[in-house]
């Protein structure tokens, strides 16, 4: 290891226990009255599941460095790790020089402070002096542009004018090396622009960086190198131009993993198997999805079933709601459905698909299940994706049951997207 | 910032992240590390508090006021433990006592809640998590500070003069803030796996200001009790703690150095234990919160 390395990461491995087959308590009461009613409930069974699997690489001083995968990859919870949220389970990781960690803008900020006692918190909560807050301070300012509304609580301020703030504090850390989630993906185009260049600053300013992010855009523009995890563990390390394409060529399918079930939402019902036939698309293509459902309880009440498509900014724009067909399922123990949708004509850019089964309340809450990239036909320019509208609209599609035993074979989706 | 940060090239990691074992040691040196997110945790949690309450500060008072006012009554009159003649008014000895008592209470309350409060923080960031239940302690001591001023004025208007025992006020409230924290930490660490602790706690706490010397003074107790139970009196430290500190303020109750040495010994032990089991749960915090 030379001298010139900013981050070591040498076998690290995270682990996570999932119990199944019990319903979760979160007091002892609870607990208690349970194991009353239920003497003879079979002891809950408990899985290991590796979060992080033996993952391994060196960055260097200097160097922005990406790191993608799908979800469940482990980006997040590698990111947790470099960051000391969560320790892992062996193996070690040397950092040489300090970190800052930008997981979520805006952490600790607190609605009642002013914006300037805002700076001085969520400065200090980042790991910076005070003195070095009273020195970055008209620069953070500026950089956010909220030198008006210094002395008002946070909670009056726009949402646009909150993540300025929350971000130019961050930026104005001085850690030598700065781990950023996803931050990007907030406020509008021009406060976009601001922070990527900062960030190449941040970059050419000698600092290392690592950057977790689902626009390929961001990673292209920003990143030396990329990592991509597969799965826990790492797949690819090297050239950004060779991460993304096995990135993009990667899980065809959204394999749901025992960390599923440890999802919001009641349980009694939950999504088995959710799984988007292609991943790349364009704005006159039909979008096929076969989901399985499966019911965990005996008596899981009739539910119906949610499934939005939010765009890169989080505004839904597609949302395919069973009910809207007139639908509800009855709790059998496993059920598979195929939903079609007809011509999404959804602008070029990437989405997100997120799950819900519904009776009274949620029963699962299954965000993220899926991503798709919408692909321009018309030669558009890059960063139009914002562009779509943010109100969600209802597009044709059908929902159609599938035979419990064949698997997805071709023959069937030509018969039933006819 | 360049040649600076060239200069700072190190060979050997300044910061090495692997899986703690066992019982970790309480790193003072990591705390210290972060004072200034001890000191900024601290002031917002005093200006929340005084911020955007009509009243203010004047809430701080008016809570010891009244509940001296009813224990005055409840215990003074009703139970008729005020003796007739006595230079101090019951008022003042149950106000004393409550001052005491909220040391012990507010500390115990805020730390508990400390981390299902701020898991927000705690999942999103890392600082040593002990930083959050002891940044609660100040505003503890700003609230006596502010309790305090009304004490002043009680004791002039009753011409009471304190003793020398006065300098060891600052000891016995040392103790009670070991004691509080000892508890407040354990719970802490408790309620982020079981959240019945939050409500059980408030319950114990209630218990406690009745089975504590608060609204009455341990001699009230001890010659109502048949002698061979009064040592059943001590087992509670916080008996000899809340006695000690209104007998370091108006020089009234029954004061045994074995007793104080007993609390005090119970206090750090209970102290240790606490910061113990808080290091111990601290490391699964941001995966079970």
């Amino acid at each position: 290891m030379g001298d010139n390395t900013a981050v070591s990461i040498e076998n690290v491995s995270k682990s996570y226990r999932i119990v199944h087959n019990v319903v979760q308590h979160s007091t002892l009461a609870e607990q208690f009255v349970h194991k009353l009613t239920h003497p003879r409930a079979a002891r809950p069974e408990s899985e290991t599941f590796w979060a992080v699997r033996d993952i391994s690489f060196e960055v260097g001083r200097g160097e922005v460095v990406g790191i993608i995968g799908r979800n469940g990859a482990g980006k997040s919870t590698l990111l947790k790790l470099l960051s000391r949220i969560t320790e892992p389970t062996s193996g070690q990781i040397s950092l040489y020089g300090r970190l800052g960690s930008l997981l979520e803008v805006g952490t600790g900020f607190h609605p009642e402070l002013t914006g300037k006692e805002n700076i001085y918190l969520n400065g200090a909560i980042l790991g910076m002096r005070r003195r070095e807050i009273d020195a970055q301070l008209e620069a953070i300012v500026e950089f956010a542009g909220v030198s008006q509304f210094l002395d008002t609580p946070v909670k009056r301020y726009s949402s646009g004018m909150y993540v300025r703030l929350a971000f130019a504090v961050a930026a104005h850390l001085n850690p030598e090396i700065l781990v950023i989630d996803e931050v990007l993906a907030v406020g509008d185009m021009e406060f976009q622009k601001k922070c990527l260049g900062k960030m190449k600053d941040v970059a050419s300013g000698g600092r290392t960086v690592l950057f977790v992010s689902h626009q390929m855009q961001a990673i292209q523009a920003l990143c030396q190198k990329a990592v991509f995890l597969k799965a826990g563990r790492l797949d690819f390390y090297g050239d950004v131009p060779t991460a993304i394409r096995k990135y993009m060529a990667s899980g065809q399918n959204s394999v749901i993993t025992a960390n599923d079930m440890r999802r919001p939402g009641t349980g009694e019902v939950r999504f088995s198997k959710f799984d988007l036939n292609k991943r790349t698309y364009n704005s006159l293509d039909d979008i096929t999805l076969d989901i399985e459902v499966a019911a965990l309880t005996e008596h899981a009440p009739n539910y119906f079933i949610s499934i939005e498509v939010h765009n890169a900014m989080g505004a839904p724009v597609l949302h395919l709601d069973s009910r809207l067909l007139n639908q509800e399922y009855e709790a059998i123990p496993r059920r598979r459905l195929r939903y079609t949708v007809r011509q999404t004509r959804l602008a070029q850019g990437d989405y997100r698909v997120h799950a819900y089964l519904c009776a009274a309340g949620v029963m699962d809450k299954f965000e993220d299940a899926a991503e798709l990239t919408v692909e321009p036909i018309l030669p558009y320019p890059a960063w139009r994706s914002d562009c779509v509208s943010s109100a969600a609209y209802y597009p044709e599609f059908d929902i159609t049951d599938l035979p419990l035993e064949a698997e997805a074979g071709d023959e069937l989706i030509d018969t039933i997207a006819s | 910032m360049l040649a600076e940060e060239s200069t700072r090239q190190r060979v050997k990691p300044l910061i090495v992240i692997k899986a703690s074992s066992g019982w970790a040691s309480v790193n003072l040196a990591e705390i210290w590390q972060f004072r200034d997110l001890l000191v900024t945790l601290a002031a917002r949690d005093v200006k929340l508090r005084y911020r955007q309450t009509a009243l203010g500060a004047i809430w701080v008072v008016l809570q010891p006021l009244m509940a001296a006012g009813i224990f005055a009554f409840v215990f003074g009159r009703v139970a008729n433990l005020a003796k007739p003649g006595d230079p101090i008014p019951y008022f003042v000895l149950s106000y004393v006592g409550l001052l005491g008592w909220n040391i012990f209470a507010s500390t115990l309350g805020k730390i508990s809640g400390s981390l299902i409060g701020n898991a927000g923080l705690v999942s999103k960031v890392y600082f040593p998590r002990l930083i959050l239940p002891l940044s609660t302690v100040c505003s503890t001591l700003v609230d006596f500070g502010v309790a305090s001023i009304l004490l002043v004025l009680l004791m002039i208007a009753n011409h009471i003069v304190p003793g020398p025992g006065l300098l060891l006020l600052p000891v016995f409230m040392v103790l009670l803030l070991m004691l509080s924290i000892g508890v407040g930490l354990a719970a802490a660490a408790l309620t982020v796996t079981y959240r019945d602790v939050q409500y059980v706690l408030p319950v114990l706490t209630n218990l406690l200001l009745y089975a504590s010397p608060v609204a009455y003074t341990i001699a009230d107790v001890l010659h109502r009790i048949p002698a061979h139970l009064h040592w059943a009196v001590y087992l509670n430290p916080l008996a000899s703690l809340i006695e000690g500190f209104r007998w370091s303020i108006l020089g009234r109750g029954a004061i045994h150095p074995a007793e104080i040495l007993g609390a005090a010994l119970a206090s750090a032990v209970v102290f240790a234990w606490g910061a113990l089991s808080f290091k111990k749960m601290e490391r699964r915090f941001a995966d079970v919160i």
